[in-house]
């Protein structure tokens, strides 16, 4: 056998694991539904990334007050999806307010997770007194409604990007303690962590290392439809006045602003609407799909 | 059993199929079939070889993804292939029923067994519920439960797996089916526990005329209660033949190899050690042309095994009902192989490392309901270990055997350090570690004492390379700290365990069960450990498998004189492989000895019983026959004197209900705990009888 001489050192590199990564993506090709919500999340990537050259206007410059989409500027150039009350481009101010979304949205989802992870991991792994603490403070900042929670928290810290991070974190983390502390109950009395205990690994390695890979898949999933939650979150942030400060672009204050006007210029709430829908449909599509292959094999 | 009477069941050239995205799998290939009136048919064989396939055909219950390809398969005259949903729904429950593998799985935990029960005949007849009721209770105390009355009012929980089991096969049976299907219907229960209800299952085509169909790995089983039996591999059937001649002269290699994978009580491990079958069971897609066995064969024939797929042929001789599918059954001296060509040699036993001395662990159940506030009783003890006594030396292997809850798993716990003992000693080279939890141990201490765990499928995390959770245990002990000097260690390792190196970059779901549990042996071994717990490595494997890893384990042990601890429910691997044997129930240590002092009499009546359980796939060694009566008590509730007591079958009066045996000395470290005096327990006759060598059958 060939394979006897195997003798050199082999030299798996981040190269192979990256290549991984692309690879399980590529199984979505088996599931229409998840393709069509990475197709809308990929649309709305690229256009975060190439704002610039997309977008022709500056956001908040004031150029031509209640224009209709369509309508051709002095300068020559079309207002594709017409103005706003104070004369800027929608269209602009939709593209710009998409990085704002796609930073914001899974900067918090990333940092909710991870207090949620390491929350979990304690109280499901140690159990005792840590589990019986940390579920206590789930539950109570669970009993309270999501809204009340946000507006505490803004009120408290003042309104800006971090804070909605911050904010979301702590409305969010106990939900996901709670699935961790789950997974890891079942997976602790599985015979390789007792193989890791009986060789005396320490407890973090044992939680990082031998349970929590083990625990990617559902928070994989849940992770996709939670981001949908936070674009949510952020939306209903911004309309309440409690998202990013004025005047930067932000798609739930946009909505805000107009909502007055809905009636007469309807484009200006129904274009910031439909970015906020689109963008969370295709983070669920994209979450059912991957439930869908995940639960296949 | 009467010949002239017509077939209950014809199959006939039956091909089944599963239709995958993959494409077609063949699963059955030319089965063939006939069961008579009455008559018992075992059909035996390895995980994947389509035994239960056959099972579900009959049922005519494929799935959406399967379908029988060819062939037909006539119930009565009637051929089930062409019945329509609703032909089919009348025969499946009332002429054909089955019984499953997991009593627990097959009944409603939502319904009472009553309803359960009932709900068979008003299905199938006519009958008033009364009517109805009258014949459930009828049919358990046929399957001999005691107090049926309250069984038919218990909900699946309130019973034992052996009562639940008894349950099923009540309802399987009420509606007097001409055919019972039973699929590894013991697998999932204690050996006690098996054998009564294999007597039962045995006892049935007597009492009420059934035929059955007997699935099974277990040759000793099928030899206890059928009358003919059908040895599958790999799709199709390679040998068929009454339980006589098939155990007698068995002809196809296959059926022989099975037999040397099996620790019988002639096999022995240093004279006559278990003969694996190597390779593994092709997948369906793979299968070789001409015979399937031929990779693994040991009288293959090149341009005469391989040519062309061949029919199953008559045996010439004595036996006219014994087919087999092999062209050279004829020129295979199956007596050459016997006269052992390894003689391996017996270790010499060393100091000794491990001492238990009166080691006891009791677990705390808090108790917080109001009338445990009232009474002040808030916490019970379960005692799981209770005066453990027992030594082990260097190169010996001591087997713990006992029935699920015994607490055998315990005590392994704490050894490894996972758990710390309540009172008493556990010295491991004079050194007691039963309080040290295994994060305050040395790398030394922890590298000395490691284990290998009973399931394959949970025994190596799953998002881990091979190569890399063994590196994890060399880097962890710090045997190599070098990166390519770990790499040589894991190389060495994987040669040690006879796995390819390319299993270094293999994920643990790309192997099979009896390879991810040789990773857990190379694992156990990587820091050259001075006591293994080997807590069931086997339990979970094919015969054939299981027979190779055994062998394995015990090679890597001469070599590095380990102590084996060996933790096992079945006395015929546990009389194969270890020198002294440590017999538990409930927590105690019933008896203790060599493996030859445990064997012969004097017994503790709890290990007579145990023996008489174990299947032998051997026609010529006699059982007496002791089938145990109710199930284990509780260890939150243990009976007060003797933890045998609510089962023995020579309990000798109260006192046993009141007192506590006291450790009887027989002689030199055979120990027995129980009230009757040794002269008497000596008297005892041997449970098992072995016929000597000039008695037995001649081998054709």
């Amino acid at each position: 056998m060939k394979t006897e001489s195997m003798t050199e050192m082999p030299s798996a590199g981040y190269g192979a694991a990256i290549w991984r990564i692309i690879k399980s993506f590529a199984l979505l090709r088996e599931s229409w539904v998840g393709m069509i919500g990475a197709c809308i999340v990929l649309f709305w990537v690229l256009v975060a990334l190439f704002a610039p050259l997309i977008a022709h206007f500056d956001p908040n410059a004031s150029i031509m007050p209640f224009a209709k989409p369509g309508t051709i500027g002095v300068s020559g150039h079309t207002f594709w999806l017409g103005t706003d009350h104070m004369g800027r481009d929608i269209l602009a101010r939709i593209v710009w307010g998409s990085r704002t979304v796609l930073t914001f949205g899974p900067l918090a989802t990333l940092s909710a997770y991870t207090v949620g992870i390491l929350m979990g991991l304690m109280a499901g792994y140690r159990g005792g007194i840590i589990d019986d603490i940390l579920s206590r403070i789930s539950d109570i900042i669970l009993s309270f409604p999501v809204l009340v929670l946000y507006i505490i928290v803004i009120a408290t810290i003042g309104a800006s990007g971090l804070n909605i991070v911050i904010a979301i974190t702590f409305a969010s983390s106990p939900g996901i303690m709670r699935i961790v502390r789950g997974l890891v109950l079942d997976l602790r009395n599985r015979d390789y962590v007792a193989a890791a205990q009986t060789r005396g690994e320490s407890d973090w390695r044992i939680m990082l290392f031998e349970i929590l890979p083990n625990a990617r898949g559902p928070l994989i999933v849940d992770a996709c439809l939670r981001l949908g939650y936070v674009i949510i979150t952020i939306g209903v942030l911004g309309f309440l006045g409690l998202g990013l400060p004025p005047p930067d672009p932000d798609w739930g204050g946009m909505v805000n602003e107009t909502r007055q006007m809905a009636m007469v210029f309807p484009h200006m709430t129904l274009f910031p609407c439909i970015a906020i829908s689109s963008l969370i449909l295709g983070f669920n599509l994209l979450a059912d799909g991957l439930r869908e292959i995940s639960l296949r094999d | 059993m009467n010949d002239n009477q017509e077939p209950v069941l014809i199959c006939k050239d039956l091909c089944i199929s599963y239709y995958t995205r993959a494409g077609e799998i063949p699963a059955v290939v030319d089965f063939s079939l006939t069961v008579k009136p009455g008559e018992t048919i075992g059909i035996v064989g390895e995980s994947g070889c389509g035994k239960s396939t056959v099972a579900m055909a009959i049922m005519q219950y494929m799935g959406a993804n399967g379908g029988i390809k060819s062939g037909s398969i006539t119930f009565k005259g009637q051929d089930l292939t062409t019945l329509n949903e609703n032909e089919l729904r009348r025969i499946r429950g009332s002429e054909i029923s089955m019984i499953y593998q997991e009593p627990f799985a097959s009944l409603n935990p939502s319904l009472k067994i009553s309803t359960q029960l009932m709900e068979v005949p008003l299905a199938h007849e006519d009958i008033s519920k009364e009517e109805a009721r009258k014949r459930s209770i009828q049919m358990l105390k046929d399957v001999n439960l005691p107090d049926p009355e309250r069984v038919m009012e218990s909900y699946p929980h309130q019973l034992s797996g052996g009562q639940q089991q008894r349950a099923v096969i009540a309802m399987g049976l009420l509606s007097k089916p001409s055919l019972l299907l039973l699929d590894e219907p013991t697998t999932a229960l204690d050996v006690t526990v098996e054998a009564g209800i294999v007597k039962l299952i045995a006892d049935i085509s007597k009492k009420f005329g059934t035929s059955q169909i007997y699935i099974s790995h277990n040759l000793g089983l099928i030899l206890e209660t059928c009358d003919r039996v059908f040895v599958m591999y790999s799709g199709e059937v390679v040998e068929e033949g009454t339980v006589n001649s098939l155990f007698a002269w068995p002809k196809h290699p296959y059926t022989h190899g099975l037999f040397s994978c099996i620790p019988l009580p002639t096999t022995d491990k240093n004279a006559a050690p278990l003969k694996p079958i190597r390779g593994q069971l092709p997948l369906p897609f793979e299968r070789p042309s001409g015979c399937f066995f031929g990779p693994r064969c040991d009288h293959f024939k090149r341009g005469l095994c391989n040519k062309e797929h061949f029919k199953m042929e008559h045996v010439e001789g004595k036996a006219s009902d014994h087919r087999v599918r092999c062209l050279r059954y004829k020129d295979i001296d199956h007596a050459k192989g016997l006269s052992s060509d390894t003689i391996k040699e017996s270790p010499e036993i060393g100091k000794r490392v491990l001492n238990v001395d009166g080691m006891k662990k009791y677990y705390e159940v808090k108790d917080s309901s109001l009338k445990a506030l009232i009474t002040g009783k808030s916490s019970r003890f379960v005692k799981a270990n209770e005066e453990l006594n027992f030594t082990a030396h260097e190169s010996e292997t001591v087997a713990i055997v006992g029935e699920s809850g015994c607490g055998k798993s315990t005590f392994a716990k704490v050894l490894m350090g996972l758990e710390t003992g309540t009172d008493g000693e556990v010295r491991h080279n004079g050194k007691d570690i039963s309080r040290i939890k295994v994060r305050d141990r040395s790398t030394k201490e922890i590298r000395s004492l490691q284990m290998v765990f009973q399931n394959p499928f949970d025994t190596l995390n799953p998002s881990h390379s091979i190569g890399g959770q063994i590196s994890r245990v060399i880097k962890q002990f710090g045997i190599e700290t070098d990166k390519t000097k770990i790499f040589k260690r894991v190389m060495n390792l994987l040669d040690i365990v006879k796995l390819p190196r390319d299993f270094y970059f293999r994920k643990p779901r790309q192997l099979s069960g009896g390879q991810k549990q040789r990773i857990g042996i190379a694992r156990a071994f990587a820091g050259n450990p001075s006591i293994v717990i080997a807590d069931e490595p086997v339990s979970a494997l094919d015969v054939s498998v299981a027979a190779a890893v055994t062998e394995l384990l015990m090679d890597i042990q001469r070599e590095h004189k380990t102590t084996l601890l060996f933790i096992s429910h079945d006395l015929s691997v546990v009389r194969y492989l270890s020198d002294r044997i440590v017999v538990m129930y409930l927590g105690h240590i019933l008896e203790r000895g060599t493996t030859e002092q445990i064997f012969a009499p004097p017994y503790h009546p709890y290990t007579e019983a145990l023996l008489s359980a174990v299947p032998i796939a051997d026609p010529e060694v006699t059982k007496r026959r002791i089938v145990l009566e109710g199930d284990i008590p509780s260890a939150m509730a243990p009976p007060k004197g003797c933890p045998f007591c609510t089962r023995c079958h020579r309990k000798i009066g109260e006192l046993c209900e009141t007192m506590l045996p006291p450790e009887q000395l027989v002689k030199d470290r055979h120990v027995i705990k129980c009230h009757i005096p040794i002269e008497e327990l000596s008297k005892i006759e041997p449970v098992i009888r072995i016929p000597k060598k000039e008695e037995r059958i001649p081998v054709e």
